[in-house]
């Protein structure tokens, strides 16, 4: 039953699909095209990654990306420790699925109901009319993009915060309440430190998707306003370079890797915690 | 005033449309260590979690040395707790957990240190201060969690089924140093459990639960022997109950033959339960003036054998040292003073 | 009864957070479906109801042509990628060696991890390089890639829980290998099966940027449908368009919670 034969294809399929392709955008971004179109060896693609222009463009990238993370944080907390309370107290689970289920809308559909509310003449400033309020034009600007980027990935904050605390055991809540602790001394000591993980995680899950993100800065932040995600696809089909595009998606891969190490330097750091005691 | 330490007067306790406890009239004295026995959900740890404050009663009044202690909320009681699965905060070491308590009270970190150390002594696991609390074994992290309790020298210690997550052997090891540990601190002890052993073992005083209700309250000795009601009776302790009609004081029929009892007070042919232990069973040989018949299985139970014995009517379940072979056909009688009347 | 009360007006603001971070979820997308059924084309100005935007949609045949695509596609990649990692998630359990199986699992894994548009670039290159034309079979092939790890993401678990005695009770009671593992290790690790099926099928018409680089020829999907018209601004049948397809993954989504509630296992959605 348990033939080892079987996980070949899959293994081949990766392979083919996933490991030579990564490759190959490796190949590609220490290249460039010679004068008779020959593939000439070279480091200018990432030479040219610290280029003022595009320089700018990744620090405004990781800024905006963490700026949504810190609003994510700051709205979902309170979100998780609510819904995790009230299914704690009353055993029922549904509450928590209405504010998880946006996470599998379709992203560009959801970023695009913006464009109704916050257009020129939309929902928004109708809104404000009718109130005899200033008309506001978010519309393409940072301010929307971050807006877009909470709205899409404020449930990836709230799911795993909530795992992690609908998990701690009430008896643990009890008891520290039981040793003396109000409720703000067993937020702080108790709640809060064994959050950790899934606020780590939470963050993570929203820096990824938004750091990377091109839907959400194209339909809000309007075609002139670039990200990584944006300057990569401008590489590939409109500036058609190949090469220097292949060297951003391998600089995105790495920090795509290095904010994942982190977040394992940071699991392993409460574990070990956990495990050595620190005296 | 009353000179309990803790009274409950008429409480009632609902949770939504379920009565998990009724009329709970019940006092309980300093340095005592009583015992909440009944089967599980009886209402013996809610009955605890009010002491503690996680639950509030629905109606009636629960004081504290004559004060009201309904008021309070449970991180104000003189109070505390060891959990059933020892609740012990995984995040902390074992010293962190005992000093939690402390040092909410902002007490001096040189003072805190003497008293973790101290109590760390008295559970055997002084050498345990910096370890993880999920590298102990189940008995170390069941001392942690009454060494973090205790550490805040509480006037009553609530303990939830505390063994119960332990082997046997580990077990009655613990109940005596619990036991001692009582007597040495001078704290008043609750206790629930569902083991009718422990709660004989340890206990003073003995409160049998039954559905939300208290069923008897009463030392050891006299809940094992002067059961008040048949429930209590086959709770503690094995025992053959048979239905009998009393003919008049300190006289009972059952099985078709009468028996003098020390019982009186009941109504003319009022039916009884009659309560007998399988060790108050006396076998002799058979003899046409008692109760004869055929033993019908003998189990070893390492003291003494276990014999079922056939009367026709009843079978007997007896206990007794000394083994008589199956099949063989035996007599058995009571003393009048082990044969137990109780109201059905 | 001040405890009480403190408890009514904290519970009172803890329900009014909750319900303006609700609107703030759920209001763009209610409000996109409202005017999915407005008859004037500006925004501004609501022309009463009708169903004009949705007639227009089925009129459209470069709509119509993404919809057959979307569709083909999900179907196709899902049980192509639930046969490959139902397999390969037999496969993986027959490694002892824990550095084996972590290796492998961790090259399950990149697909998951590294960001679409990566993954979109890295399969176009492929393509490139190897000269394939982009069209229905590039995307085909792009959205199986994505799609096993999902399906093995899902029966895992389901392996994980066999009881390995319950295949050799069968085998001891005289059933031949083939029809124990039929009747009895199937039956078992089925629901996870179906939940990396729906899931797997969901993530594909849910896709955009692995479609958006990996197609070619004028074969697109709904969601690049969608992108074309948004980037020029506006246009109302989309918001008719989006209804139907928000309407169709709540029902996926809902079908796949309501069995793995049923089945008491771990929510493979949420996990």
């Amino acid at each position: 039953m348990f033939k080892k034969y079987l996980v070949y294809p899959h293994l081949f399929w990766m392979l083919v699909f996933v490991l030579v392709p990564i490759l190959l955008v490796l190949v590609y971004s220490f290249e460039t095209t010679g004068l008779n179109g020959e593939a000439i060896f070279t480091l200018e693609n990432y030479q040219k990654l610290v280029d003022a222009n595009y320089l700018n463009i990744f620090i405004r990238s990781v800024y905006l990306a963490v700026i949504s993370s810190i609003i994510c944080l700051a709205l979902g907390y309170p979100i998780s420790v609510i819904l995790a309370n009230r299914e704690k107290r009353t055993g029922k689970s549904g509450l928590v699925w209405i504010f998880i289920l946006p996470m599998w809308m379709n992203m560009l559909l959801r970023t695009y109901s913006w464009l109704t509310i916050l257009e020129k003449n939309g929902i928004l400033n109708n809104l404000l009319e009718l109130l005899n309020l200033p008309q506001v034009n978010i519309l393409y600007t940072s301010g929307a993009v971050v807006l877009g980027m909470v709205y899409n990935f404020l449930p990836f904050m709230i799911l795993p915060i909530y795992s992690v605390l609908i998990k701690i055991d009430n008896s643990i809540i009890e008891a520290a309440e039981d040793l003396g602790a109000n409720s703000f001394t067993v937020f702080s000591k108790v709640t809060l430190p064994l959050s950790i993980p899934g606020v780590v995680s939470g963050v993570t899950m929203v820096f990824l998707p938004a750091v990377t993100t091109f839907i959400i800065s194209k339909l809000l932040g309007g075609g002139h306003y670039m990200l990584i995600g944006n300057l990569i696809e401008n590489q590939f089909l409109v500036a058609d370079n190949w090469n220097f595009g292949s060297a951003i998606s391998i600089l995105m891969m790495v920090l795509i890797l290095l904010s994942m190490a982190i977040t394992n330097v940071f699991e392993k750091d409460t574990s070990t915690e956990k495990k050595g005691g620190k005296k | 005033m009353s000179n309990h330490l803790i009274e409950f007067k008429n409480v009632y306790k609902q949770f939504d449309t379920t009565e998990a406890l009724q009329d709970i009239n019940l006092y309980i004295d300093s340095n005592e260590f009583l015992t909440l026995l009944g089967p599980s959900g009886c209402g013996k740890s809610t009955l605890l979690r009010l002491i503690a404050g996680f639950e509030d009663p629905t109606e009636g009044s629960i004081l504290f040395e004559g004060k009201d202690l309904i008021s309070i909320p449970p991180y104000k009681r003189p109070i505390n707790t060891v959990f059933q699965k020892y609740a012990l905060f995984p995040h902390m070491d074992v010293y962190e957990n005992i000093a939690f308590g402390l040092k909410i009270k902002k007490m001096d970190k040189k003072e805190i240190d003497k008293k973790v150390m101290r109590v760390l002594e008295l559970v055997n696991l002084k050498s345990f201060h910096d370890r993880s609390v999920d590298s102990l074994s189940g008995g170390q992290q069941q001392r942690i969690a009454i060494a973090r309790a205790i550490v805040n020298e509480p006037s009553v210690l609530l303990l939830d089924e505390p063994l119960a997550a332990l082997d046997l052997k580990l077990r009655q090891g613990m109940q005596i140093e619990l036991k001692n540990m009582q007597k040495e601190l001078g704290i008043t002890f609750v206790y629930v459990t569902h083991d009718q052993e422990e709660a004989l073992t340890m206990s003073d005083t003995i409160v049998v639960m039954k559905e939300g209700k208290i069923q008897q309250i009463g030392t050891p000795v006299d809940i094992y022997n002067e059961p008040k009601n048949a429930y209590v009776a086959n709770f503690i302790g094995e025992s053959n109950i048979i239905d009998g009609i009393m003919n008049e004081d300190f006289s009972v029929t059952f099985l078709g033959r009468n028996f003098e009892c020390v019982d009186k007070g009941f109504e003319l042919n009022e039916p009884v339960d009659v309560v007998i232990r399988p060790e108050d069973i006396i076998i002799s040989d058979e003899n046409p003036d008692i109760l004869n018949g055929i033993i019908e299985s003998v189990t070893f139970k390492g003291v003494h054998y276990e014999m079922i014995v056939n009367t026709g009517e009843y079978k007997w379940t007896i206990h007794n040292t000394i083994m008589r072979p199956e099949g063989s056909r035996v007599g058995i009688s009571v003393k009048p003073f082990d044969i137990h009347i109780m109201k059905k | 009864m001040s405890k009480k009360s403190k408890g009514a007006v904290k519970s009172f603001i803890e329900s009014t957070y909750l319900f303006i971070i609700f609107l703030f979820l759920y209001l763009p997308v209610v409000v996109l479906m409202v005017y999915s059924f407005n008859a004037s084309k500006s925004r501004g100005s609501w022309g009463g109801f009708s169903l004009k935007w949705y007639g227009e949609l089925f009129s459209d045949s470069a709509l119509l042509s993404a919809f057959y695509y979307t569709v083909i596609i999900a179907i196709i990649s899902s049980l192509v990628a639930c046969v490959i990692g139902t397999a390969a998630s037999f496969g993986i359990n027959a490694f002892r060696k824990k550095s084996v199986r972590a290796m492998i699992n961790t090259v399950t894994n990149i697909p998951v991890v590294s960001p679409d548009i990566v993954t979109g670039v890295a399969l176009m290159i492929l393509f490139v390089a190897v000269k394939i034309p982009r069209g229905f079979t590039t995307m085909l092939l792009s959205h199986i890639t994505f799609n096993i790890p999902y399906v093995i993401l899902s029966v895992m678990p389901k392996i994980g829980q066999l009881d390995k005695n319950i295949y050799e009770a069968a085998l001891d009671l005289g059933a031949k290998p083939f029809f124990a593992f039929r009747k009895v290790i199937i039956p078992q690790i089925l629901p996870g099966i179906i939940n990396g099926l729906l899931l797997s099928f969901t993530m594909s018409i849910d896709d955009f940027i692995i479609s958006f680089f990996t197609t070619g020829n004028g074969v697109s999907n709904l969601s690049i449908y969608v992108y074309s018209m948004a980037k020029r601004g506006l246009n109302p049948k989309i918001n008719a368009l989006s209804t139907i397809m928000f309407i169709v993954v709540i029902c996926l989504l809902f079908i796949v919670n309501k069995r793995t509630s049923k089945d008491k296992s771990k929510n493979v959605l949420f996990s």
